[in-house]
């Protein structure tokens, strides 16, 4: 199919209108998008993870991350039979090029980690000057701009889903995607899940097949003795993970 | 009287005359979105709201690759996003004509998810690639889009529904 | 640069955030915090014998207290915004305060009280000395010579009232350093509420030892004899506020053995590893059971003035390095562990970068030449000058 730009543009004008919010950028050109209507959060399912590793890389490019760090990456866990409490963990650049083969037998299965947009966060509580925040429609956000540099937040994170980005001597995390999520896309990470382990949730929409499957899983998420007001909810996750 | 405590006098106006130094460049520094929204930066939500996208997302490319949807409804991969294996392609959608996505190694991509892994999900279809494939690549035998084999005779070239 | 890692790190944790600059700035708070403390035995509570140390203890802690926000700034990532911390400062977060704690500990503290105790001098010397040192003095006195007996009186009010006040403020500018470290709830080789108290005891240990050992050297260097009286009574506090001390942190220790938690398996395991050197041989045996042994022998046993000093002199020097050794266990000790507890990383520590050890070397060494010229400047000693007329002084030299 040989088309051009401005064949789109006549052909599908619904597509072309909401694609130039997509291209220009600005949330302002995005009209429909009112922060107070939304509380965003994410789903992960365990069993549907396979490892693959898109999630790490699309992210990547998504958001520019430096090479050794990561927003978000997968851990292989290993639980030997009733040995809970000592799983064997790996992520060999955060799951980048997915995982090698692994022979030992027990229980093994992969886990997705990304910042969980705590709605109590620990890291925005120890900011000095304000450079992190939960925006009002509830994602955890770094100003780098003001950001100094000072990295209690990432001392603060109990989850490590935080680091200094090399290039700006500024903290770095995860934005949930926050300039795709408020053009009506979804993150990068679950954009390109090819088995649907990621889901990106509103927890304020109503109509979000988030609340059915809250009420119909066994959901938990991560360290809950935090008490960080974790909203990356896990299903099926085991209790060695950490 | 007032001689004696006058150093503690001047003392207090070089305290005065530096506070107020402070709250006068308090007020002109400080960012004017500042407590907007909270502690913070408002003005900062809508810089990091205007990046523009890489992933241009599935429902942009269905828009015009109709054909591609039709076939992958034919099979399991129709629960797969293109862009899981044809990577970002937010620049070629808004240039389709003059920015064309890059040809994909099938013995790359595949192997991504399908490698055989005993941490992965037991129904999740997995191969070792090694003794599966010998080192050809996936799609002399699969079409991606549909990867099913129905009938081994009527496989087509990997190319078909790509242009 | 390949950083070892044994078992599993999230892999954003390999990198240490806080490097030893970090260790600096709580044991150089420490100093001053400790410092402050024991001028105010002489002032508050009026413990003559240590009253030839009171005004090398209030320079000691200036000087220190300039270097102390130095590491901080050099570790950020963007020190040209450090003004945002008095700019905009986060109620809710522990760093934001110290911008305020320090500055109300420099200004309304440290230099009032020092400019209180000194203004008598300082008038005097505007008056009989000349040139660029006269300028100086004159803008100290800010322009009120007035040192009449009813003024005077006024200031050692005036400055009694802020040594009262400066006594909780020394604690809270140390302890809310111990609480930066205390309230992260993620880190649980920090989080503990007796983390601020353990660190304002081992605070003033390691103050008084320093002035102990400042006030040893200088009076030697100026060819002196050292008050032992003087020195016995120091050193008495310092064995008193480090038994205490100990034991904070023995009951700190007792409590995370009996309890066990989680992250106990992998604490432990590293405090036998890879703390083993700096916390149970430097920090525990060298820098805290040693000397309390040492200054107990000399509360116990009647030995020799010259045996006692160098006991003493010996004493101080384990206990500087056994508080530094305790800044570094808590900051780069809090770090090598992963919060998963199922692994480990390691420091590195760069020689000639910004955050290196030649930065730390120099940091350290700073407040000595800050103290050098506060000495040259406002000279503590009593014989410095105590005859107004002849001000021209005599040999006040230290060097």
């Amino acid at each position: 199919m040989d088309i051009t730009r401005r064949r789109l543009l006549l052909l599908l004008p619904a597509a072309a209108v909401a694609w130039k919010y997509v291209q220009a950028g600005t949330p302002e050109t995005a009209p429909n998008y009112k922060m107070t209507e939304h509380w965003w959060a994410m789903l992960i399912d365990i069993p549907k993870c396979i490892g693959c590793g898109s999630c790490v890389r699309a992210c990547a490019e998504e958001n520019d991350v430096p090479e050794g760090y990561y927003r978000t990456w997968i851990e292989r866990y290993h639980v030997a039979d009733w040995r809970i409490e000592r799983p064997d963990v790996e992520s060999p650049d955060g799951g980048k090029q997915g995982f090698p083969p692994s022979e030992i037998g027990g229980k093994n299965f992969f886990v997705p980690k990304l910042c969980n947009h705590c709605a109590e966060s620990p890291c925005t509580q120890v900011c000095p000057v304000g450079a992190t925040f939960v925006t009002p429609d509830g994602v955890v956000l770094v100003d780098k701009s003001y950001c100094l540099g000072c990295r209690y937040c990432v001392q603060a994170c109990p989850y490590g889903c935080r680091f200094i980005n090399p290039k700006t001597n500024t903290a770095e995390k995860c934005s949930l995607c926050y300039h795709r999520i408020t053009k009506g896309l979804t993150t990068a990470c679950c954009e390109v899940c090819p088995t649907g382990a990621r889901q990106l949730a509103d927890l304020k929409n109503p109509k979000d097949p988030i609340h059915e499957f809250l009420r119909t899983h066994t959901v938990q998420v991560l360290k809950p003795h935090m008490a960080t007001g974790a909203k990356v909810f896990y299903n099926g996750m085991d209790g060695s993970v950490r | 009287m007032f001689k004696d405590i006058e150093h503690l006098v001047r003392l207090a106006a070089v305290m005065a005359i530096a506070l107020i130094a402070f709250a006068t460049m308090r007020a002109l520094v400080v960012p004017r979105s500042f407590g907007e929204y909270g502690h913070y930066r408002g003005d900062a939500i809508a810089e990091i709201a205007a990046r523009p996208v890489a992933f241009a997302g599935h429902d942009v490319c269905e828009a015009c690759h109709i054909d591609v949807v039709e076939q992958k409804k034919q099979g399991k991969h129709v629960v797969v996003p293109c862009e899981a294996c044809h990577g970002a392609q937010a620049k070629h959608a808004d240039d389709p004509a003059s920015v064309k996505p890059a040809k994909l190694d099938t013995a790359v991509v595949c192997a991504r998810c399908h490698e055989a892994n005993s941490a992965k999900p037991k129904g999740f279809p997995q191969v070792a690639t090694a003794d599966h494939a010998g080192g050809l690549a996936c799609d002399i035998c699969h079409q991606p889009h549909r990867p099913k084999i129905e009938t081994p005779a009527a496989t087509k070239p990997a190319t078909e529904g790509k242009k | 640069m390949q950083i070892p890692v044994e078992g599993f790190m999230y892999p954003n944790e390999v990198e240490l955030q806080w490097s030893i600059l970090i260790v600096l700035y709580p044991f150089i708070t420490g100093l001053v915090a400790g410092a402050f403390i024991l001028a105010s035995l002489e002032r508050v509570f009026r413990v003559e014998a240590v009253k030839p140390t009171y005004r090398l203890a209030l320079l000691t802690a200036l000087a220190f207290l300039l270097v102390a926000p130095l590491p901080l700034q050099l570790h950020l990532g963007h020190p040209e915004r450090s003004l945002e911390m008095y700019l905009t400062p986060h109620r809710s977060s522990a760093m934001a305060m110290f911008g305020f704690v320090y500055l109300w500990y420099l200004m309304a503290v440290l230099l009032l009280e020092i400019w209180l105790d000194y203004r008598r001098d300082i008038v005097v010397k505007s008056q009989t000395t000349t040139g660029v040192t006269r300028l100086i003095y004159r803008v100290l006195t800010l322009g009120s010579s007035n040192i009449s007996e009813r003024s005077l009186h006024i200031d050692e009010r005036l400055g009694y009232f802020i040594t009262v006040i400066g006594i909780p403020s020394a604690f809270l500018l140390h302890g809310y350093v111990g609480f930066i470290f205390g309230s992260v709830k993620a880190n649980p080789w920090w989080s503990s509420p007796l983390m601020p108290i353990v660190f304002i005891f081992s605070a003033m240990v390691s103050g008084i030892a320093v002035v102990m050992l400042l006030y040893m050297i200088s009076t030697r260097l100026r060819r002196r004899e050292i008050d032992i009286c003087c020195l016995d009574k120091i050193a008495q506090y310092l064995f008193y506020i480090f038994v205490i001390d100990f034991s904070l942190e023995m009951l700190d220790l007792l409590q995370r053995i009996y309890e066990a938690d989680e992250s106990f398996r992998s604490l432990d395991f590293m405090v036998h590893t890879r703390l083993w050197t700096s916390q149970v041989i430097v920090q525990i045996v060298c820098g805290t059971v040693t000397p309390i042994v040492l200054l107990g022998l000399t509360q116990i046993l009647s030995l020799t003035d010259t045996v006692r000093k160098r006991i003493y002199a010996l004493a101080g020097c384990l206990t500087v390095i056994g508080i530094f050794a305790m800044r570094w266990n808590v900051v780069i000790g809090g770090q090598l562990f992963s919060k998963s507890f199922l692994g480990y990383t390691t420091y590195k520590m760069a020689f000639a970068t910004r955050e290196g050890l030649l930065t730390a070397i120099t940091l350290l060494i700073l407040p000595f030449i800050f103290l050098l010229v506060l000495v040259k400047l406002l000279p503590p000693w009593p014989d410095a000058g105590p005859v107004p007329a002849s001000g021209a002084s005599p040999a006040h030299g230290t060097s």
